[in-house]
């Protein structure tokens, strides 16, 4: 049954856009990069502040995510900027993206002779890379190749009685069709964990999940200090929420009922797994959005009550409101009006099968407002030592 | 007359209620609703800004206050039927390295 079209790449994967990505290696080559993106159509980069003067777990966790970011079907080429001198391995980089299949390049702008010189070779690689993928055509897919990834930002109390839940119900629609769904946050799992746990498909996934919170739960706590103010937000709290644990358990809820299946480090890929899995990652936008990209992501789901504009470039991001206030106010960056469920004029349902025809325009082609207005820059790599 | 402003209770095991409305104020009149459509009309304490919570029943210092169902913090003053809920009166339990030194 065929019900959207995208890209199909060489390793099997398949896309809803066809960019050229230009990657920095590391945050020195940004402007560079950001350079030659103004100068060709097509191109997208990410502008992260990692990859040097970083512990090597650090610069391994650089590599890996901008590895998989490289090989997300939404990316049709890939062109790496090394400034020469990075912690980032660049080399394994090239290798690694190179082996999907898809045209890869590097340049280095130490070896180049600078800046100016660097934009000038990068900007014809990048249009020549441009040229060679624009011609590919969409072709059918089913339902069970979509890869969703789902997020909550700027919540109140609307989101997980209304936003989350919607989400939920396009979650286990989507795992019953066969697809993949994703969630991350783990800092949101706080005080919902043991109902994450009980859905776990064995113990090992389960204790995993638990361990996985723990961890943040003692990196936060290391300082010294309550999370409140950092987690909830003083936005969240304004909004009603009055404590991480009543945060949390409305943020689960937008990972529907269905069994989880396993948790992905931050920086890997789902490589063709089926089901609800959970990604270890933070809960602010920059570093959620791009783990979710690199785990192969077609498009992200995003719930939101106050309303958080973010994007990403490489993953369209289906904004979907849950506070009725806020949609008004801020409609021109909300897709869907899910404030309509709190008022009780549609039901969790009726919002639900709105955002799974979005979601199927969006695989097919079809802008986000996100898109449209390009909001996506500011995004970063989660690290978890210090900068030395 | 006026429809009244619903309180949300999402679980039977809830204490506190949410108000979706704008512009409730100390001793406005609200209803509160389960999903099974029972109602409680009760007097709110405090001023409740859109989307806050209120407590269904009295709660006593140090006592959990539940959401969803589930905990979601503890009471750090005695807390009336009706009277707002929030920082003030609610203590996190989660994230708290401040209480760990």
């Amino acid at each position: 049954m065929t019900t959207w079209n995208g890209y199909r790449r060489k390793d099997g994967s398949i896309g809803s856009r066809n960019y050229v990505a230009v990657i920095p290696a590391v945050t020195c080559a940004n402007d560079v990069a950001n350079a030659i993106c103004r100068e060709v159509q097509g191109t997208v980069t990410y502008m992260h502040h990692q990859g040097c003067c970083q512990l090597p777990p650090d610069l391994d966790r650089v590599t890996d995510t901008l590895i998989s970011l490289g090989k997300s079907p939404n990316v049709g080429a890939v062109l790496i900027l090394s400034l020469g001198c990075e912690g980032t391995d660049h080399e394994r980089m090239y290798k690694e993206i190179k082996a999907t299949g898809k045209p890869t390049e590097i340049i280095h702008i130490q070896e180049l002779g600078g800046v100016s010189k660097a934009i000038r070779v990068g900007t014809d690689i990048a249009r020549r890379l441009v040229i060679e993928i624009s011609g590919q055509q969409r072709e059918p897919a089913d339902v069970s190749e979509i890869v969703m990834a789902i997020k909550c930002g700027a919540s109140d109390t609307t989101s997980g009685m209304a936003s989350n839940c919607v989400i939920g119900y396009v979650a286990d629609k989507l795992v019953d069709l066969g697809a993949t769904v994703i969630f991350g946050e783990t800092t949101e799992f706080l005080g919902g964990e043991h109902l994450l746990a009980k859905r776990a498909v064995n113990k090992e996934v389960g204790d995993k999940i638990l361990r996985k919170v723990k961890e943040m739960e003692d990196r936060a706590k290391s300082i010294g200090c309550d999370m409140r103010r950092g987690q909830p937000t003083p936005g969240n709290i304004a909004g009603g929420l009055s404590s991480i644990e009543e945060k949390s358990l409305g943020a689960i809820v937008k990972s529907g009922t269905k069994p989880i299946q396993g948790v992905l480090e931050y920086p890997e890929s789902i490589d063709g797994k089926k089901g609800l899995w959970i990604k270890d990652t933070p809960g602010r936008e920059p570093e959620i959005l791009t783990g979710m990209a690199a785990t192969g992501a077609q498009f992200m789901c995003f719930s939101t009550g106050r309303g958080a504009p973010q994007g990403f470039p490489s993953m369209p991001v289906i904004k979907i409101c849950g506070n009725p206030n806020t949609f008004e106010n801020m409609k021109d960056d909300m897709d869907l009006n899910a404030g309509l469920i709190i008022t009780g004029d549609k039901t969790i349902e009726q919002v639900g099968e709105e955002a799974f025809e979005k979601l199927l325009r969006v695989l097919n082609g079809e802008m986000t407002k996100n898109e449209a207005i390009q909001y996506f820059s500011a995004i970063d790599i989660h690290c978890l030592g210090p900068v030395i | 007359m006026e429809e009244l402003k619903i309180a949300l209770r999402v679980n039977d095991l809830d204490n506190v209620a949410t108000i979706f409305a704008n512009d409730i104020k100390d001793g406005m009149e609200v209803e509160i609703r389960d999903k099974k459509g029972n109602k409680q009309p009760v007097k709110v304490i405090g001023d409740v800004p859109y989307g806050h919570k209120i407590a269904v029943k009295d709660i006593k210092t140090g006592e959990q206050i539940i959401k969803y169902g589930e905990e979601i913090g503890v009471a750090t003053h005695d807390i009336k039927l009706g009277e707002y809920v929030h920082v003030h009166n609610l203590d996190s339990m989660r994230g708290r390295g401040d209480l760990e030194k």
